[in-house]
């Protein structure tokens, strides 16, 4: 076709490990025409974020792209000088990155971080400003002549990221990059964003590479798709074809990965494990908690469902003690326990313990395995020589991991699923009743959720735990839940058994979070906004 | 704005406490100090009536609760009483002082300033090249060598030769230009010996930043990388170089001793250390407390201008 925009051949990059280059992308090739949305797709670490960059002739530092050609309209993007590259950039190739809160420079109003590259170029600053409110009201974000005025932290996510859309938009470029540009969101926001980047790609018929690890979200946004495994490509279709009718053995496991889910329980028969009642809980002077009361049962899980904001990690405060309640309480096997985890007895603490979204941040770097595991069971269980050896194993064998290879590791010997796992052990380390796992499958990869999943749902089953399981994430709730609570803005909004809670009638807010939820459809985003267009 | 104003009070009053215990621990300091004034200026032929005489005509048979009330009454009314030597009021002798290791020190601060900053922006965006190397040895080297050795160093290549004076003569009289010439040394030693420090911070807090998802951004918005430094990494790197300069000035005010001994300059610091030798008590508890009001007065700037630099301190959501 003549009309080809950029074209990668044989694309070789690598990246520095000690005196070691090792490869990334291993002789990948792309062309994108203008105007189409080319999606790709990989898990992390397939090296999806180094492609992208390299479209704009750019190499994180680190890495360097060592082979092949990059042909972006006639430019040949590895010869071309720094300055030439310099002058695409921002113009003619622009970019969206994965978090805009990161992105944005927190020191500059976002109108100013819109204006500098047009002021650069020659506009007059009031053009660019005018131009900046013209895409800041196409891409939908509420008082489009002001919030350009704003710094970053005084807007949402969900806008910022729109606003970052709009700053890519600000030379019309042939090209954008979409690096993950929702990852960060709660799915209700996602469906804006989504739209709004849909909508002005085509509106600008501009090219677009849209990188994520979502398939339900590509399926919405790109022409083709591409996939990608650790910096080789796997196939590449237009994106009909490959969600009918994937080739490869890899694509076919990725659009089988949501297929895990556990059998409907019967209704609990016996008392609560852990009963939240009437807890109302506050930060400083704002009330965060209204009223929310639950049960856990033991042997089952509980999801606690609900955007960022909505209240669901404080929950998890209150029940460990964290953050004392200004009225309620928390009933465990009967009796209440104190609302300061100071004055609970060890063996309260012991009964309960936390998973935590962020394996890396949440084990201590500088401690091996045998520590990290170790010391719930030495503090809480007072076990030690040959019996806390032989107790670090057998938890060690328990989460799949084996316990002469792994024992002496540090957390930064081991992937991000090895770490989860971990910190699944140590919970386990001090044979509580209760684990509350917050987000523990969120930044993980959706193959490696699927293993972390069967892992909770095994160890549920052979030592019946009770789950308290915090998600944004409706398709782990519906894999691993057997009750629901919706959380919104501090509140219980509906409770019920997980077979009810997906099937109508709903209350209105869960309706709008199912119905949020991307699918794997390509016209699912548009015949999800004409409905919604229809009712109001 | 007026979220900063409750702020600069607050740390006003805070200041003031600061200021309080460091009088209670400069007068306690002080009346640990072994001997005796009136001894000392009596000689050693006094006789016990004579000492005791002169102690309690300079108040000091009072016990010491009594002198630190009248003391700290007296500085709170601007009058830091008689120096116990001299006889005269120390006001007096600590304006002319105070004037001339200002005026030092803001003569240094004003090319120490802008040059480490600058050579701190070069050298964070030529990072690792030889001008970095160069602009950090000579920085280090600097400030390793001891203060007098600067000194000496920059007489021997430029007071020898004649070029400038190797002793600051000051009087009232002289033009703004004769005092910056006849200070020129003093204030080139110190710019040395204060600018390894201020340079490096910036250099580190800029570098620091470079790493930033909104660094990365900038450059794939196809900005220079002087604009990259100037304006996307520097404001976001200004709290902790503030908070350096201060501590510089701060030094420039009060840790000045050796230099001015080498240049004969007359400054608050020969001054203190004349006055521990003389044993004259009065004028060296209010040096000292000059010293500490500078210190506190000059991190309530850098804590009051690193929040102004900060939006997300400035404006709430």
């Amino acid at each position: 076709m003549a009309d080809v925009l950029l074209t990668i051949k044989d694309l070789k990059i690598e990246g520095r490990a000690g005196d070691d280059w090792l490869p990334i992308i291993k002789g990948v090739d792309l062309t994108l025409h203008r105007g189409e949305v080319l999606g790709l797709i990989g898990e992390s670490g397939a090296g999806k974020s180094t492609l992208g960059l390299a479209a704009m002739g750019f190499a994180r530092d680190g890495c360097r792209i060592s082979g092949g050609e990059i042909d972006f309209d006639g430019i040949d993007l590895r010869r071309a000088s720094e300055g030439k590259k310099r002058a695409l950039r921002g113009r003619r190739i622009a970019y969206v990155a994965q978090s805009a809160a990161a992105s944005f420079n927190p020191a500059h109003k976002l109108i100013d971080q819109y204006s500098e590259v047009p002021v650069l170029g020659g506009m007059a600053r009031s053009k660019a400003e005018e131009e900046a409110k013209t895409l800041y009201r196409k891409m939908q974000l509420p008082e489009p002549d002001e919030i350009g005025f704003r710094y970053p932290h005084q807007v949402s996510g969900g806008q910022l990221q729109r606003a970052m859309t709009a700053m890519a938009m600000a030379n019309h470029p042939d090209l954008i990059i979409f690096d993950e540009p929702t990852t960060a969101l709660d799915v209700t926001t996602q469906i804006e964003v989504l739209a709004a980047i849909r909508d002005i790609v085509r509106d600008y018929n501009t090219a677009a590479i849209y990188i994520t690890h979502d398939l339900a979200v590509v399926a919405q946004m790109a022409d083709r798709i591409k996939i990608l495994l650790r910096g080789e490509q796997v196939e590449e279709a237009d994106t009909r074809t490959m969600l009918a009718a994937p080739k490869a053995e890899y694509t076919k496991s990725l659009w089988a990965v949501r297929s895990f889910a556990r059998p409907v329980a019967p209704p609990p028969q016996d008392a609560p494990l852990v009963s939240v009642r009437n807890v109302r809980a506050a930060y400083g002077k704002v009330d965060i908690l209204h009223d929310v009361s639950f049960d856990i049962h033991a042997g089952r899980t509980l999801a606690v469902v609900g955007e960022s904001g909505s209240g669901k990690s404080t929950v998890a405060r209150v029940i460990t003690g964290l953050l004392p309640p200004r009225e309620g309480e928390v009933v465990f096997d009967g009796e209440t326990l104190p609302a300061d985890y100071r004055s609970r007895t060890r063996d309260q603490l012991r009964q309960c313990q936390m998973i935590y979204q962020m394996a890396d941040t949440a084990l201590n770097p500088k401690l091996r395995l045998r520590e990290l595991i170790g010391r719930p069971a030495y503090m809480y269980l007072g076990l030690r020589g040959r019996a806390l050896d032989a107790r670090i194993r057998e938890l060690l064998a328990l989460i799949e991991l084996e316990p002469d290879k792994y024992i002496d590791r540090l957390p930064s010997e081991l992937s991000g699923g090895q770490k989860q796992r971990i910190g699944i052990a140590r919970a386990l380390a001090a044979e509580p009743r209760l684990i509350i796992c917050d987000e523990v499958t969120s930044a993980l990869d959706q193959i490696v959720q699927e293993g972390i999943l069967k892992l909770l749902d095994r160890l549920q089953r052979e030592l019946n735990l009770a789950y308290m399981f915090i998600t944004h994430d409706l398709s782990t709730v519906r894999a691993i839940a057997d009750e629901v609570v919706v959380m919104q803005k501090g509140r219980v909004v509906e409770k019920g058994p997980k077979p009810e809670m997906f099937a109508p009638p709903h209350e209105p807010y869960t309706e709008l979070l199912l119905s949020s939820v991307p699918e794997m459809d390509p016209d699912w985003l548009s015949q999800l906004l004409d409905a919604r267009a229809g009712k109001t | 704005m007026h979220a900063v104003v409750v702020m600069i009070l607050q740390r006003l009053a805070l200041g003031v406490l600061t200021l309080f215990v460091v009088s209670l621990v400069i007068f306690g300091a002080t009346e640990l100090l072994p001997g005796d004034l009136a001894s000392s200026l009596l000689g050693q032929s006094a006789t016990p009536e004579t000492v005791a005489a002169l102690r309690r005509q300079m108040g000091l048979d009072q016990p010491a609760p009594v002198r630190y009330w009248a003391w700290l009454t007296g500085v709170l009314q601007g009058d830091f009483g008689v120096s116990l030597a001299t006889r005269r009021p120390i006001s007096d002798m600590l304006a002319a002082r105070l004037g001339n290791t200002v005026f030092l020190a803001l003569y240094a601060a004003a090319i120490a300033v802008p040059l480490s900053l600058i050579l701190g922006v070069l050298a964070a965006l030529w990072r690792n090249s030889l001008f970095d190397r160069i602009a950090n040895a000579g920085a280090l080297s600097a400030i390793s060598f001891p203060e007098f050795f600067v000194a000496y160093i920059l007489i021997f290549l430029l007071a020898q030769s004649g070029f400038f004076p190797s002793m600051v003569r000051l009087n009232p009289t002289m033009s703004l230009g004769d005092k910056l010439y006849v200070t020129f040394l003093p204030a080139l030693t110190l710019t040395l010996v204060v600018t390894a420090h201020m340079m490096r911070m910036t250099r580190a807090a800029i570098i620091n930043l470079m790493a930033s998802p909104y660094i990365e951004m900038a450059r794939l918005k196809g900005l220079s990388p002087l604009r990259i430094v100037l304006r996307h990494a520097l404001p976001n790197a200004l709290a902790p170089i503030i908070n350096v300069i201060a501590l510089n000035l701060a030094y420039l005010i009060t840790g000045v001793v050796v230099v001015e001994v080498v240049f004969v300059y007359p400054g608050l610091g020969q001054l203190m250390v004349d006055s521990v030798s003389k044993r004259d008590i009065a004028v060296v508890q209010a040096i000292a407390l000059i010293f500490a009001s500078a210190y506190v007065l000059l991190n309530l700037t850098a804590d009051v201008l690193s929040t102004l630099t900060n939006p997300r301190l400035m404006r709430r959501k």
